[in-house]
């Protein structure tokens, strides 16, 4: 009983994906009708200058995004973990979590409002890169956050006091011993914040520029349109493109949190 | 506390301050001005003389305009379903990960949730091409001749919940999981033993038990699938009235940010109690996690 419910529902969630991922080597044009194997959509996919423009902006977009959050959610990470009881945790963790179950709709007209009177009010920024840059950074903080807080945690915080009694100032203990040791869950965050990043469609439709657009509204504007044998190639290679990082995040996150089961799983509890 | 201190907390809480709390006062100001061709497209606050304008058309617009207020109830409907369908399927799945010897409970969760992190078009993309009507399972029903003509699957309300059943699946089954991992089965054995069924422990322990996990795992579907928009748009047609898919539309086709700013305050307005009910339960499984440590 128990593996039949496991079994459907694993089946339930990965059985469309492995159908589009199927039908990518589809060599007919028709969507359902099965002629061979193919790969002459792939090679499309690599000759269309739109996408692949998109895809490399995104990619951009996605690396600068990352980086913002894991330097944000470190620190905020590190603070929840480390300074105890201090006034305003509480409103610091509610502030952190907000983003991740907020409806993206609302993150993303509020905050290209507030990107538009800053542009009349400062001159900057232009919506465009930047914007959707510090819009995801916005998001992919709580989950850096989350990673970063399990492991400085369950650190052993022995090395860092001896570094300390040794004489080293408080920075270079950050830098040579915390850092260090907090590695892991800071390069899983920063994973975990990319493929966010990468696969956001609406707040970047939001906050983006007119040159700005993304990988996920190229797709968008493609799957309205329909099914077609080259969207499957592109659903195939971002599926993954996710599937690897996300598999990385989680290799590094076990390493993370000894006896925390569930790696970046933690990020959205 | 030292200023090392200070500027650590400082870095996240001025940003999470200046680009997710304070655009939110800006809505709210927007939302009680009228659009006008201009740069930025909306009036302003105050008038040249220095007088507030604040114009309540747009509320009562929403209010008064059946297509407002339908597209509010269709959300609320919408997303209740789909917590609903979530909770059935979600739980059993929670429980027998939970229930699964313990080298393998990771493994499975993790096969569970790593559908989140991928690719979200890519997922309800793929059932556009399981329930298109040339589709894979019209196809495969004709072929089988269980039916005639194909059914209309996609472009419906169905198809919609369905997507966000889907979608949101590993936000249920994650809390459910948590809280289902640590019931003390020696309870069961002492129901067991007492001469409970198993049907009756299960609901006098096991359901009360995972109470706040279910409570946990409802709200982070419902909260999102309130406000979805990219699923009744690709998967539920024009008649699925959802409020994302309205202040998609003023925004981007009519350039109306005043009423989409409206629409947003009252979709916020419904969803302060169910984030505040998400933010006191997980802070007592907080307080919890640090009573035991």
């Amino acid at each position: 009983m128990r593996r039949i419910v496991l079994i459907a529902g694993l089946a339930f969630l990965y059985l469309p994906p492995a159908v589009v991922a199927l039908y990518s080597f589809n060599a007919s044009r028709l969507v359902t009708v099965w002629t061979g194997v193919s790969t002459q959509w792939y090679g499309e996919l690599l000759n269309d200058p739109q996408i692949m423009r998109a895809a490399g902006l995104s990619l951009a977009i996605a690396t600068a995004a990352a980086t913002l959050a894991t330097i944000l959610g470190t620190a905020a990470g590190l603070a929840l973990a480390r300074f105890g009881r201090f006034r305003g945790r509480a409103a610091l963790t509610g502030l952190i979590a907000a983003p991740l179950v907020m409806p993206e709709i609302i993150t993303g007209l509020s905050l290209l409002l507030l990107f538009v009177a800053m542009q009349q009010l400062l001159g900057f920024p232009g919506r465009g890169i930047g914007t959707i840059v510090i819009a995801h950074a916005t998001l992919g903080l709580a989950y850096v956050t989350v990673v970063v807080q399990a492991r400085a945690a369950a650190q052993d915080r022995a090395i860092e006091e001896a570094a300390a009694d040794l004489g080293a100032p408080p920075a270079r203990v950050f830098w040579a011993v915390t850092l260090p040791m907090l590695r892991p869950a800071v390069v899983a965050g920063w994973l975990l914040a990319f493929v966010l990043s990468f696969d956001d469609l609406v707040v970047a439709s939001f906050v983006a520029g007119p040159q700005s657009t993304t990988l996920p509204m190229v797709v968008f504007s493609a799957i309205r349109l329909g099914v077609s044998p080259k969207i499957n190639a592109l659903a195939t290679l971002l599926m993954l493109a996710t599937a690897v990082v996300i598999g990385i995040a989680v290799l590094l996150a076990r390493r993370t949190a000894p006896g925390n089961s569930a790696g970046p799983t933690a990020a959205i509890r | 506390m030292s200023w090392r201190r200070r500027l650590t907390l400082a870095l996240p809480y001025l940003w999470l301050a200046i680009f997710f709390v304070l655009p939110f006062a800006l809505v709210a100001k927007i939302s009680v001005a009228q659009v006008q061709v201009s740069v930025p497209p909306y009036t302003p606050l105050f008038d040249t003389q220095g007088h507030l304008q604040i114009d309540w058309a747009n509320y009562k617009l929403l209010f008064s305009d059946t297509i407002y207020v339908k597209a509010y109830l269709g959300s609320l409907r919408i997303a209740a379903l789909s917590t609903v369908i979530a909770l059935l399927i979600g739980y059993p799945l929670a429980y027998a990960v939970a229930r699964s010897p313990a080298r393998w409970r990771s493994i499975l969760l993790l096969l569970l949730v790593a559908p989140f992190f991928t690719s979200f078009l890519v997922r309800i993309y793929a059932w556009i091409g399981l329930l298109r009507p040339t589709g894979i399972i019209n196809a495969a029903f004709l072929s089988l001749g269980l039916i005639d003509e194909p059914l209309k699957l996609i472009n419906t309300e169905a198809a919609a919940i369905f997507g966000i059943v889907y979608a949101y699946l590993p936000f249920m089954v994650l809390p459910l999981y948590a809280r289902l991992d640590k019931l003390d089965v020696t309870l069961l054995e002492a129901a067991a033993d007492l001469g409970a069924t198993p049907w009756r422990a299960f609901w006098s322990i096991t359901v009360p038990w995972s109470l706040p996990g279910i409570a946990a795992g409802c709200l982070l579907v419902f909260i999102p699938a309130l406000g979805e928009f990219v699923i009744p748009e690709l998967l539920g047609g024009p008649d699925t009235l959802m409020i994302g898919k309205i202040m998609w539309a003023e925004f981007f086709s009519n350039r109306d940010w005043p009423l989409s700013a409206a629409a947003t305050v009252l979709l916020l307005g419904l969803l302060v109690v169910p984030i505040m009910a998400l933010q006191t339960i997980a802070a007592r499984a907080e307080g919890r996690a640090e009573a035991r440590a």
